[in-house]
């Protein structure tokens, strides 16, 4: 088999254009939802162990502030994962009614719709006062 | 260009990594990197101090457990698959197979680590 044609590229290339960087930008939100998922598992692992080392764990991110700055930066990150998922959604699957198309922002409102209530029941579960 | 079954499989895994992480992740990062350590300190009032005790009854939970163990493993095989490919789009042309190593192999260890914790918890 030939060998594919690689074009020299400069690494910098997405910072060229206003779409490449947004693009670049959904990319690098893998980084940021794979580190948080890492975090899921230490924040379980330090369940597992008892409610003192679980207290340990918050009151170390409660002294280093910085760990909730970055988990702010995950959050917005993680959330233009959500919006440009939701978007794209529409190119991907075309839902038919009969022989009539439904309209793609059925699909994405019904995805924005779950999307808010699965953050508000999990978030009510976890601090509504009983 | 045809695709072999184990591609497939991988793009499916995407696909439904891609839709857990929308859905699930933000507000995972909101409630045990900000809500969580926030409300314990006392610093935002307006949010209860929530109890060990409660918190590991959600966890454990048979939805607890499963929606945990989705919102670990699949988004990593998500965010495998995006590394894998954009590293190539970075110029990073050889080596696919490394890359690839240690994306999807990174994907199963954290699917069988986060398994393991999430229901033995």
């Amino acid at each position: 088999m030939p060998k594919p044609y690689i074009r020299k590229m400069p690494a910098t290339w997405w910072l060229r254009k206003r779409a490449y960087f947004w693009f670049m930008m959904r990319e690098l939100s893998a980084v940021f939802v794979a580190g948080y998922c890492v975090m899921l598992m230490v924040f379980l692992w330090s369940m597992k162990q008892g409610v003192s080392r679980y207290e340990d764990l918050l009151g170390w991110m409660q002294g280093h502030i910085w760990t909730i700055g970055v988990h702010f930066i995950a959050l917005v990150f993680a959330a233009y994962h959500s919006i440009t998922w939701f978007n794209l959604l529409p190119k991907v699957i075309v839902l038919r009614q009969g022989e009539e198309k439904v309209p793609g922002i059925y699909l994405v409102s019904a995805h924005y719709v779950a999307w808010f209530v699965i953050s508000a029941v999990l978030i009510c579960l976890v601090f509504k006062s009983h | 260009m045809a695709k072999s079954t184990g591609e497939t499989v991988l793009w499916s895994l995407f696909a439904a990594g891609g839709v857990v992480a929308a859905l699930l992740i933000p507000v995972l990062i909101f409630i045990t990197g900000i809500a969580l350590p926030f409300s314990d300190s006392g610093m935002l009032p307006s949010l209860e101090r929530v109890t060990f005790g409660r918190l590991h009854d959600l966890a454990t939970s048979l939805l607890g457990r499963l929606v945990l163990f989705a919102a670990i493993s699949l988004p990593l095989f998500h965010c495998a698959n995006r590394l894998f490919h954009t590293t190539k789009d970075l110029g990073l042309h050889g080596a696919r197979g490394l890359v690839g190593f240690i994306c999807y192999g990174g994907a199963i260890l954290g699917t069988v680590v986060g398994g393991w914790l999430v229901f033995t918890l």
